[in-house]
Protein backbone atom coordinates (compact mmCIF):
# COMPACT_ATOMS: atom_id res chain seq x y z
CA UNK A 1 0.00 0.00 0.00
CA UNK A 2 1.34 3.42 -0.84
CA UNK A 3 1.69 5.95 1.95
CA UNK A 4 -0.34 9.06 2.52
CA UNK A 5 2.83 11.15 2.49
CA UNK A 6 5.97 10.20 0.63
CA UNK A 7 9.15 12.16 1.13
CA UNK A 8 11.97 11.57 -1.33
CA UNK A 9 15.54 12.83 -0.89
CA UNK A 10 14.21 15.98 0.71
CA UNK A 11 16.81 18.66 1.35
CA UNK A 12 16.33 22.22 2.52
CA UNK A 13 19.22 24.65 2.71
CA UNK A 14 18.53 28.13 4.02
CA UNK A 15 20.55 31.19 3.07
CA UNK A 16 24.05 31.27 4.40
CA UNK A 17 24.28 27.55 3.75
CA UNK A 18 22.50 26.41 6.86
CA UNK A 19 21.36 22.85 6.13
CA UNK A 20 18.00 22.35 7.82
CA UNK A 21 17.11 19.01 6.25
CA UNK A 22 19.43 16.67 4.46
CA UNK A 23 18.37 13.94 2.08
CA UNK A 24 15.35 12.84 4.09
CA UNK A 25 13.32 9.82 2.99
CA UNK A 26 10.08 8.85 4.71
CA UNK A 27 6.81 7.10 3.98
CA UNK A 28 3.96 8.09 6.26
CA UNK A 29 1.01 5.66 6.15
CA UNK A 30 -2.69 6.35 6.65
CA UNK A 31 -4.50 5.75 9.90
CA UNK A 32 -1.63 6.49 12.26
CA UNK A 33 -0.84 8.89 15.03
CA UNK A 34 2.80 9.79 14.64
CA UNK A 35 5.14 11.74 16.91
CA UNK A 36 7.71 13.91 15.16
CA UNK A 37 10.42 14.25 17.75
CA UNK A 38 13.81 15.88 17.85
CA UNK A 39 15.81 18.44 19.82
CA UNK A 40 15.44 22.17 19.18
CA UNK A 41 16.69 23.12 15.74
CA UNK A 42 16.63 19.57 14.42
CA UNK A 43 14.43 20.45 11.43
CA UNK A 44 10.94 19.49 12.67
CA UNK A 45 9.25 22.76 11.76
CA UNK A 46 11.14 22.98 8.45
CA UNK A 47 9.80 19.53 7.54
CA UNK A 48 6.26 20.53 8.54
CA UNK A 49 6.45 23.72 6.48
CA UNK A 50 7.69 21.78 3.47
CA UNK A 51 4.76 19.33 3.76
CA UNK A 52 2.40 22.31 3.91
CA UNK A 53 3.98 24.01 0.92
CA UNK A 54 5.08 27.01 2.98
CA UNK A 55 8.68 26.40 2.01
CA UNK A 56 10.11 25.17 -1.27
CA UNK A 57 12.59 22.29 -1.13
CA UNK A 58 16.18 22.88 -2.25
CA UNK A 59 16.16 19.33 -3.50
CA UNK A 60 13.83 16.32 -3.52
CA UNK A 61 10.07 16.38 -3.06
CA UNK A 62 7.09 15.83 -0.80
CA UNK A 63 3.99 14.14 -2.15
CA UNK A 64 0.64 13.87 -0.42
CA UNK A 65 -1.72 11.40 -2.09
CA UNK A 66 0.72 11.58 -4.97
CA UNK A 67 0.41 15.36 -5.33
CA UNK A 68 3.00 18.04 -4.71
CA UNK A 69 1.95 20.55 -2.02
CA UNK A 70 -0.57 22.98 -3.50
CA UNK A 71 -4.24 23.89 -3.49
CA UNK A 72 -5.28 20.27 -3.77
CA UNK A 73 -3.21 19.04 -0.84
CA UNK A 74 -4.20 22.02 1.31
CA UNK A 75 -7.82 20.99 1.02
CA UNK A 76 -7.03 17.70 2.74
CA UNK A 77 -4.30 18.78 5.18
CA UNK A 78 -5.27 20.47 8.43
CA UNK A 79 -2.33 22.36 9.88
CA UNK A 80 -1.79 23.81 13.33
CA UNK A 81 1.22 26.15 13.18
CA UNK A 82 3.33 26.71 16.25
CA UNK A 83 2.15 30.32 16.47
CA UNK A 84 -1.41 31.56 16.45
CA UNK A 85 -2.36 33.54 13.37
CA UNK A 86 -5.89 34.62 14.24
CA UNK A 87 -6.99 38.23 14.26
CA UNK A 88 -7.35 39.41 17.85
CA UNK A 89 -10.33 41.55 16.86
CA UNK A 90 -12.33 38.46 15.87
CA UNK A 91 -14.94 36.68 17.92
CA UNK A 92 -14.82 32.91 18.29
CA UNK A 93 -18.07 32.57 16.31
CA UNK A 94 -16.65 34.69 13.47
CA UNK A 95 -13.74 32.34 13.38
CA UNK A 96 -16.13 29.41 13.00
CA UNK A 97 -17.86 30.97 9.99
CA UNK A 98 -14.47 31.94 8.58
CA UNK A 99 -13.32 28.33 8.71
CA UNK A 100 -16.64 27.19 7.29
CA UNK A 101 -16.14 29.47 4.29
CA UNK A 102 -12.57 28.47 3.84
CA UNK A 103 -12.63 24.71 4.23
CA UNK A 104 -15.27 22.46 2.67
CA UNK A 105 -14.44 19.73 5.20
CA UNK A 106 -14.95 21.94 8.29
CA UNK A 107 -17.63 20.67 10.70
CA UNK A 108 -18.92 23.63 12.72
CA UNK A 109 -21.08 21.47 15.02
CA UNK A 110 -18.01 19.55 16.05
CA UNK A 111 -16.18 22.79 16.88
CA UNK A 112 -19.16 24.15 18.84
CA UNK A 113 -19.37 20.94 20.85
CA UNK A 114 -15.69 21.05 21.79
CA UNK A 115 -15.83 24.76 22.65
CA UNK A 116 -18.79 24.03 24.93
CA UNK A 117 -16.94 21.13 26.56
CA UNK A 118 -14.04 23.42 27.39
CA UNK A 119 -16.34 26.24 28.52
CA UNK A 120 -15.19 28.68 25.85
CA UNK A 121 -17.83 31.22 24.86
CA UNK A 122 -18.49 31.71 21.16
CA UNK A 123 -19.08 35.39 21.67
CA UNK A 124 -15.68 35.95 23.27
CA UNK A 125 -13.21 38.14 21.41
CA UNK A 126 -9.88 36.45 20.80
CA UNK A 127 -7.97 39.31 22.39
CA UNK A 128 -9.71 38.63 25.69
CA UNK A 129 -8.62 34.99 25.80
CA UNK A 130 -5.53 33.79 27.61
CA UNK A 131 -2.65 32.37 25.62
CA UNK A 132 -3.59 28.82 26.57
CA UNK A 133 -7.26 29.31 25.70
CA UNK A 134 -6.31 30.79 22.32
CA UNK A 135 -4.23 27.70 21.65
CA UNK A 136 -7.19 25.50 22.56
CA UNK A 137 -9.46 27.42 20.19
CA UNK A 138 -6.96 27.08 17.39
CA UNK A 139 -6.59 23.34 17.96
CA UNK A 140 -10.38 22.90 18.05
CA UNK A 141 -10.62 24.63 14.67
CA UNK A 142 -7.93 22.46 13.17
CA UNK A 143 -9.37 19.23 14.59
CA UNK A 144 -12.89 20.08 13.44
CA UNK A 145 -11.96 19.54 9.84
CA UNK A 146 -12.42 16.13 8.30
CA UNK A 147 -8.96 16.11 6.85
CA UNK A 148 -6.79 13.22 5.75
CA UNK A 149 -3.70 14.60 7.37
CA UNK A 150 -3.52 16.66 10.55
CA UNK A 151 -0.19 18.29 11.27
CA UNK A 152 0.08 19.70 14.76
CA UNK A 153 3.21 21.69 15.54
CA UNK A 154 3.61 21.83 19.33
CA UNK A 155 -0.13 21.53 20.08
CA UNK A 156 0.02 21.09 23.83
CA UNK A 157 2.98 23.20 24.92
CA UNK A 158 0.96 26.12 26.27
CA UNK A 159 -2.01 24.41 27.88
CA UNK A 160 -2.56 22.99 31.35
CA UNK A 161 -2.42 19.22 32.02
CA UNK A 162 -6.20 18.77 32.25
CA UNK A 163 -6.70 20.47 28.89
CA UNK A 164 -3.84 18.38 27.50
CA UNK A 165 -5.74 15.23 28.42
CA UNK A 166 -8.87 16.62 26.80
CA UNK A 167 -6.94 17.47 23.65
CA UNK A 168 -5.42 14.00 23.46
CA UNK A 169 -8.85 12.42 23.93
CA UNK A 170 -10.12 14.70 21.17
CA UNK A 171 -7.40 13.42 18.88
CA UNK A 172 -8.24 9.80 19.75
CA UNK A 173 -11.99 10.16 19.31
CA UNK A 174 -11.77 12.17 16.08
CA UNK A 175 -9.36 9.69 14.69
CA UNK A 176 -10.50 7.74 11.67
CA UNK A 177 -8.70 4.95 9.96
CA UNK A 178 -8.00 6.89 6.79
CA UNK A 179 -6.54 9.91 8.50
CA UNK A 180 -3.09 10.40 9.94
CA UNK A 181 -2.06 12.81 12.67
CA UNK A 182 1.51 14.07 12.92
CA UNK A 183 2.33 15.71 16.25
CA UNK A 184 5.59 17.55 16.81
CA UNK A 185 6.41 18.08 20.46
CA UNK A 186 8.97 17.96 23.24
CA UNK A 187 6.44 16.68 25.76
CA UNK A 188 6.93 13.05 24.89
CA UNK A 189 5.79 11.46 28.13
CA UNK A 190 2.45 13.28 27.89
CA UNK A 191 1.62 11.99 24.44
CA UNK A 192 3.43 8.73 23.92
CA UNK A 193 0.48 6.55 24.90
CA UNK A 194 -1.56 7.87 21.99
CA UNK A 195 1.16 7.39 19.39
CA UNK A 196 1.55 4.54 16.91
CA UNK A 197 4.93 5.55 15.57
CA UNK A 198 7.70 7.99 16.23
CA UNK A 199 10.07 9.73 13.89
CA UNK A 200 13.28 10.99 15.51
CA UNK A 201 15.25 13.59 13.59
CA UNK A 202 18.53 15.28 14.44
CA UNK A 203 20.52 17.87 12.46
CA UNK A 204 18.08 17.47 9.58
CA UNK A 205 18.62 13.74 9.30
CA UNK A 206 16.37 10.81 10.11
CA UNK A 207 17.54 8.96 13.22
CA UNK A 208 14.73 6.43 13.45
CA UNK A 209 11.18 5.72 12.39
CA UNK A 210 9.64 2.94 14.50
CA UNK A 211 6.46 1.90 16.22
CA UNK A 212 6.34 2.90 19.86
CA UNK A 213 5.43 -0.60 20.99
CA UNK A 214 8.55 -1.93 19.27
CA UNK A 215 10.66 0.57 21.17
CA UNK A 216 9.09 -0.50 24.47
CA UNK A 217 9.50 -4.14 23.62
CA UNK A 218 13.06 -4.11 22.29
CA UNK A 219 14.55 -1.38 24.49
CA UNK A 220 12.50 -2.12 27.61
CA UNK A 221 11.91 1.57 28.19
CA UNK A 222 9.49 4.34 27.42
CA UNK A 223 9.84 6.44 24.28
CA UNK A 224 10.60 9.39 26.56
CA UNK A 225 13.49 7.54 28.23
CA UNK A 226 14.75 6.31 24.87
CA UNK A 227 14.65 9.81 23.43
CA UNK A 228 16.74 11.07 26.35
CA UNK A 229 19.27 8.33 25.67
CA UNK A 230 19.50 8.92 21.91
CA UNK A 231 19.72 12.68 22.23
CA UNK A 232 21.81 12.87 25.42
CA UNK A 233 23.89 16.06 25.37
CA UNK B 1 -9.71 -1.86 37.86
CA UNK B 2 -8.27 1.41 36.58
CA UNK B 3 -5.96 1.88 33.63
CA UNK B 4 -2.60 2.42 35.29
CA UNK B 5 -0.55 2.19 32.17
CA UNK B 6 3.17 2.47 32.37
CA UNK B 7 5.10 3.67 29.33
CA UNK B 8 8.06 1.39 30.05
CA UNK B 9 6.25 -1.77 28.90
CA UNK B 10 4.27 -2.48 25.74
CA UNK B 11 0.91 -0.81 26.28
CA UNK B 12 -1.15 -3.50 24.55
CA UNK B 13 0.07 -6.14 27.03
CA UNK B 14 -0.98 -3.92 29.94
CA UNK B 15 -4.38 -3.25 28.38
CA UNK B 16 -4.82 -6.99 27.99
CA UNK B 17 -4.17 -7.47 31.70
CA UNK B 18 -6.67 -4.78 32.71
CA UNK B 19 -9.43 -6.24 30.55
CA UNK B 20 -8.71 -9.77 31.79
CA UNK B 21 -9.00 -8.51 35.35
CA UNK B 22 -12.24 -6.70 34.57
CA UNK B 23 -13.68 -9.92 33.20
CA UNK B 24 -12.52 -11.98 36.15
CA UNK B 25 -13.78 -9.41 38.62
CA UNK B 26 -17.16 -9.39 36.87
CA UNK B 27 -17.01 -5.78 35.75
CA UNK B 28 -17.60 -7.17 32.27
CA UNK B 29 -19.87 -10.15 32.84
CA UNK B 30 -19.98 -13.36 30.90
CA UNK B 31 -22.05 -12.84 27.75
CA UNK B 32 -21.99 -9.02 28.10
CA UNK B 33 -20.95 -6.71 25.34
CA UNK B 34 -17.72 -4.85 26.04
CA UNK B 35 -17.28 -1.19 25.01
CA UNK B 36 -16.04 -0.40 21.51
CA UNK B 37 -12.38 0.09 20.61
CA UNK B 38 -12.92 3.80 20.34
CA UNK B 39 -14.65 4.10 23.71
CA UNK B 40 -12.03 2.00 25.45
CA UNK B 41 -9.18 3.89 23.75
CA UNK B 42 -10.59 7.23 24.86
CA UNK B 43 -11.20 5.92 28.39
CA UNK B 44 -7.65 4.58 28.70
CA UNK B 45 -6.06 7.49 26.82
CA UNK B 46 -4.31 5.21 24.36
CA UNK B 47 -3.98 4.87 20.64
CA UNK B 48 -6.98 3.11 19.04
CA UNK B 49 -4.69 0.79 17.07
CA UNK B 50 -3.07 -0.35 20.32
CA UNK B 51 -6.49 -1.02 21.85
CA UNK B 52 -7.48 -2.89 18.71
CA UNK B 53 -4.37 -5.06 19.00
CA UNK B 54 -5.12 -5.91 22.64
CA UNK B 55 -8.72 -6.85 21.84
CA UNK B 56 -7.63 -8.97 18.88
CA UNK B 57 -5.26 -10.82 21.21
CA UNK B 58 -8.08 -11.37 23.74
CA UNK B 59 -10.22 -12.66 20.91
CA UNK B 60 -7.49 -15.07 19.88
CA UNK B 61 -7.35 -16.42 23.44
CA UNK B 62 -11.13 -16.91 23.33
CA UNK B 63 -11.92 -14.74 26.35
CA UNK B 64 -13.92 -12.36 24.16
CA UNK B 65 -15.69 -13.10 20.91
CA UNK B 66 -16.33 -10.88 17.94
CA UNK B 67 -19.95 -10.51 16.96
CA UNK B 68 -20.72 -9.86 13.38
CA UNK B 69 -22.57 -6.63 13.87
CA UNK B 70 -22.20 -5.48 17.42
CA UNK B 71 -18.62 -5.47 18.60
CA UNK B 72 -17.33 -7.97 21.12
CA UNK B 73 -18.86 -9.97 23.95
CA UNK B 74 -17.28 -11.75 26.90
CA UNK B 75 -17.17 -15.54 26.54
CA UNK B 76 -19.96 -17.58 28.13
CA UNK B 77 -17.48 -20.32 28.88
CA UNK B 78 -17.23 -19.99 32.68
CA UNK B 79 -14.52 -22.64 32.75
CA UNK B 80 -12.29 -20.45 30.60
CA UNK B 81 -12.83 -17.45 32.88
CA UNK B 82 -11.96 -19.64 35.85
CA UNK B 83 -8.83 -20.91 34.13
CA UNK B 84 -7.71 -17.37 33.34
CA UNK B 85 -8.28 -16.47 36.97
CA UNK B 86 -6.17 -19.40 38.14
CA UNK B 87 -3.44 -18.56 35.66
CA UNK B 88 -3.23 -14.96 36.87
CA UNK B 89 -3.22 -16.14 40.49
CA UNK B 90 -0.39 -18.51 39.69
CA UNK B 91 1.61 -15.68 38.11
CA UNK B 92 1.21 -13.62 41.29
CA UNK B 93 2.35 -16.56 43.43
CA UNK B 94 5.42 -17.08 41.25
CA UNK B 95 6.36 -13.41 41.53
CA UNK B 96 5.88 -13.56 45.29
CA UNK B 97 7.99 -16.69 45.70
CA UNK B 98 10.87 -15.38 43.62
CA UNK B 99 10.87 -12.12 45.63
CA UNK B 100 10.90 -14.07 48.88
CA UNK B 101 13.81 -16.17 47.64
CA UNK B 102 15.69 -12.96 46.85
CA UNK B 103 15.12 -12.01 50.48
CA UNK B 104 16.67 -15.33 51.51
CA UNK B 105 13.54 -17.20 52.66
CA UNK B 106 13.26 -20.95 52.12
CA UNK B 107 10.08 -22.86 51.32
CA UNK B 108 9.30 -23.70 54.93
CA UNK B 109 9.77 -20.14 56.12
CA UNK B 110 7.63 -18.80 53.26
CA UNK B 111 4.79 -21.19 54.12
CA UNK B 112 5.00 -20.33 57.81
CA UNK B 113 4.90 -16.63 57.02
CA UNK B 114 1.92 -17.08 54.69
CA UNK B 115 0.03 -19.02 57.30
CA UNK B 116 0.72 -16.36 59.91
CA UNK B 117 -0.26 -13.49 57.61
CA UNK B 118 -3.33 -15.35 56.41
CA UNK B 119 -4.41 -15.92 60.02
CA UNK B 120 -3.93 -12.23 60.88
CA UNK B 121 -5.94 -11.08 57.88
CA UNK B 122 -8.76 -13.45 58.68
CA UNK B 123 -9.17 -12.07 62.18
Amino acid sequence: MSGLVTINNLTKVYEKKKIALENLNLVIPRGRIIGLLGPNGSGKTTLIKLINGLLVPTNGEVRINGNLPGAETKSCVSYLPERTYFQNSMQVKELISYFEDFYADFRPERARQMLANLGISESAYLRTLSKGTKEKVQLIMVMSREAQLYILDEPIAGVDPAARDYILKTIITNYNENATVIISTHLISDIEKVLDEVIFIRDGKLVLHETVEDIRETKGKSVDAYFREVFAC
Amino acid sequence: MAWNLNSDRPIYAQILEVIQLRIIAGQYKSGDKIPSVRELAAEAGVNPNTMQKALAELERSGLVMAQRTSGRVVTEDMEMIKQTRNMLAREQVDVFISKMKELGFNKKEILALLEQAGGEQAE
